[in-house]
């Protein structure tokens, strides 16, 4: 009794909230995974990559409540050809998903897995390898997922597959997992839309083999209250191709980690993101590009838009191991501040133990220029539209990191009917 | 056309009178120019009649066909059917050439209660209008000014004015930063938007730009104002002998 009355303790306070699924194969990856949030401990306000960001939320024991939002625009990519998954506050939902069966690629549910071999050695493991700094929350996924999918991509996808997470239950807590592994040559194409839940912990593992194409564009929903911390991990090998872009609008707080590892020689990493945020909105990209073969090319490219008192925050990181000769790295983020109360906080590091290397970054703050708004104004076009103009010709950088022009018109059309909403 | 009475200005950070009593008439149909020497007041009097920010009005008034031009924003400026060519045309990257002049002259017809023009219908606008003022395709497409010539600019203005079709036209120091041929050419490009129903007023520092587009009228204006007025002779007076001579007659 003495002893209970002692200090709080938040992870296991969060802990004896979640039961871990049993599911055969991933049983050994989960308990290791546990271990591993134990050591770590969950996030707390000290912790050198949560300075900026309050963890608070994401590691209380019950989900925050988020109210549903709803406007006028119809499903995002609804017009493309693509396999559906839907997800709804976190569960599979076979009724609105397509049949899952796609030329090239073998998808599975994690949550009736129980004969699947190939993901026993990739669950948990690019998670497990992904903590040069502690990702707790990561490894709780990792222990605690209790659904999400595992796609081997075997050749070339006949279509892109699209993860659609519906927001319907106000307090719904939900953690999804995903695997992906693509096979040498193999390419594929992953669409992620939605809000997902009032609080959402995503992890997505990705082995791309030799000369395999990832590539992901994911739209992080329209909700303002609701709450994500999603991982990314990627692995890469020589001569492979891995991108991914990622647009957030609207969200009371959105951490999104990214953590890849060139392995291979002359492969090829981008990270992008573009954000817009109005009022009690707090984005953070946290970015983690490891060079550990030669030749090896990586961009991290990061945009926010911020308005009335909303906060950006980019943490962004390019790591050069010795012998990670001829690395091309590239990492600029930049803040567009549309008043004087929203915020923008970055942390660019280079870490570097190779001599024969080229790696640039750069990060900066602004406003919208007034010579460029009042050309444009004296020529006719109204000030908000003008200033829309201008917010989009900022975020373009980013944006251009799609290469799929269908994509990223859909996804410039959204940001155009978000600044149509949110005008000064 | 444009009206301007007893027009006094100063800058809104200082309290300093740049403008001291302009009085200036362009009536419709004819070429109005206003040299003077540096600091005179000129570009002020552009960007004060365009609406742009940081100076404060303190006497006088501008109309546009007895429209008050100063009461209103930059944009119904330019749908009242002010344009003012820049002396330094900006750069917007990001923002395709095509894109913006669709978007201005949209917006304009639309302030004033016309039909929008269709993608085609404008395209084959810009691509005939574009094309006598030598700007070739790739101009069109590329971000608003980014990396264009101090010649490309200039073109690039005058097209802007030739589809927006404004009533007045401001040009400030069209001519600065262009060699002879590149002057000709934005002259030719000016001297086709002459006619009947619409002013121009030609700010300058030098006769030569006035060769190429004739003036009905010249200014000189000195200290925030218009101190002397009179016929395209004025301006070969300048040229010869410079601004000292007429200072020192008006003073």
């Amino acid at each position: 009794m003495g002893e209970a009355a002692t200090k709080p303790n938040p992870t296991e306070d969060r802990l004896a909230t979640l039961s871990m699924p049993e599911n055969g194969w991933a049983d050994a990856a989960r308990k290791a995974a546990l271990a591993r949030v134990r050591e770590m401990g969950l996030p707390g306000r000290r912790d050198e990559y949560w300075k900026f960001t309050r963890p608070d939320t994401l590691v209380q024991a019950d989900a925050p409540q988020a109210a549903l939002f709803h406007n006028e625009e119809g499903p995002l990519f609804g017009e493309m050809d693509r396999l559906k998954i839907v997800f709804v506050d976190g569960v599979f939902d076979p009724k609105q998903s397509d049949d899952l069966t796609l030329s090239g690629v073998r998808i599975d549910r994690l949550a009736d897995s129980a004969d699947i071999h190939w993901a026993s050695d990739l669950y948990g493991a690019l998670e497990a390898n992904g903590h040069y700094v502690p990702r707790p929350l990561a490894a709780l996924n990792t222990a605690y997922a209790t659904d999400g999918v595992l796609i081997h991509v075997t050749g070339k996808a006949e279509k892109p597959i699209n993860f659609i997470y519906l927001h319907e239950n106000e307090t719904s807590d939900a953690i999804l997992h995903h695997v992906v592994k693509l096979d040498p040559g193999a390419e594929l194409t992953l669409l992620e839309t939605g809000p997902a839940a009032a609080r959402f912990n995503k992890c997505m593992e990705v082995d791309v083999a030799d000369t395999a194409n990832f590539h992901h564009v994911r739209a992080q929903g329209r909700d303002h209250e609701r709450r994500a911390a999603t991982h990314i991990f990627a692995r890469l090998g020589t001569e492979s191709v891995f991108k991914t872009f990622t647009l957030t609008v609207n969200g009371r707080l959105t951490r999104n980690e990214c953590v890849v590892e060139l392995t291979g020689d002359d492969a090829v990493a981008h990270v992008a993101g573009a954000c817009v945020g109005d009022g009690d909105f707090h984005h953070d990209d946290t970015v983690f590009v490891t060079h550990d073969a030669l030749r090896c090319e990586s961009r991290q490219v990061f945009k926010k838009v911020l308005r009335n008192g909303a906060v950006g925050v980019f943490q962004g990181k390019i790591l050069v191991k010795e012998g990670a000769q001829k690395t091309d790295g590239y990492q600029i983020s930049q803040s567009l501040l549309l008043d004087d109360d929203s915020q923008f906080l970055a942390k660019p590091e280079l870490e570097i133990y190779a001599d024969d290397v080229a790696c640039s970054h750069g990060s900066t703050s602004g406003a919208i220029d007034e010579e460029a708004l009042f050309y444009l104004r004296s020529r006719g076009v109204p000030a908000n539209v003008a200033t829309d103009l201008l917010t989009l010709a900022f975020l373009a950088e980013a944006v251009e990191e799609i290469e799929n022009e269908t994509l990223r018109d859909a996804l410039v059309e959204r940001l155009q009917g978000w600044l149509e909403r949110h005008r000064g | 056309m444009l009206n301007i009475k007893n027009l006094h200005v100063q800058l809104e950070e200082e309290d300093k009178q740049i403008l001291k009593g302009v009085d200036l008439t362009v009536e419709a149909g004819k070429v109005h120019a206003i040299m003077g020497p540096n600091g005179s007041g000129k570009s002020t009097l552009s960007y004060v009649l365009s609406g742009r920010d940081g100076y404060e009005v303190t006497g006088g008034e501008a109309t546009l066909d007895g429209e008050d031009l100063l009461d209103m924003e930059p944009e119904e400026r330019a749908a009242a059917g002010l344009f003012l060519a820049f002396q330094y045309p900006v750069e917007i990257p990001g923002v395709g050439n095509m894109t913006f002049l669709r978007t201005a002259v949209n917006a304009q017809r639309k302030a004033r209660g016309e039909e929008e023009l269709s993608a085609a219908d404008f395209l084959k606008i810009i691509r005939e209008r574009a094309k006598a003022l030598k700007i070739d395709a790739d101009m069109l497409k590329r971000p608003v000014n980014v990396g264009f010539s101090g010649g490309e600019k200039k073109r690039n203005e005058i097209l802007q004015m030739a589809m927006l079709e404004p009533k007045m036209c401001i040009l400030d120091e069209t001519d600065s930063g262009l060699d002879v041929d590149a002057m000709k050419l934005v002259a030719e490009g000016v001297n086709a938007l002459r006619n009947e129903g619409r002013g121009f007023l030609v700010i300058t520092h030098y006769q030569r730009l006035l060769d190429h587009i004739k003036p009905d009228v010249v200014h000189i204006m000195a200290d925030g104002k218009i101190v002397k007025t009179g016929g395209p002779e004025l301006a070969l007076e300048v040229e010869n002998n410079g601004y000292a001579d007429i200072l020192a007659e008006v003073a």
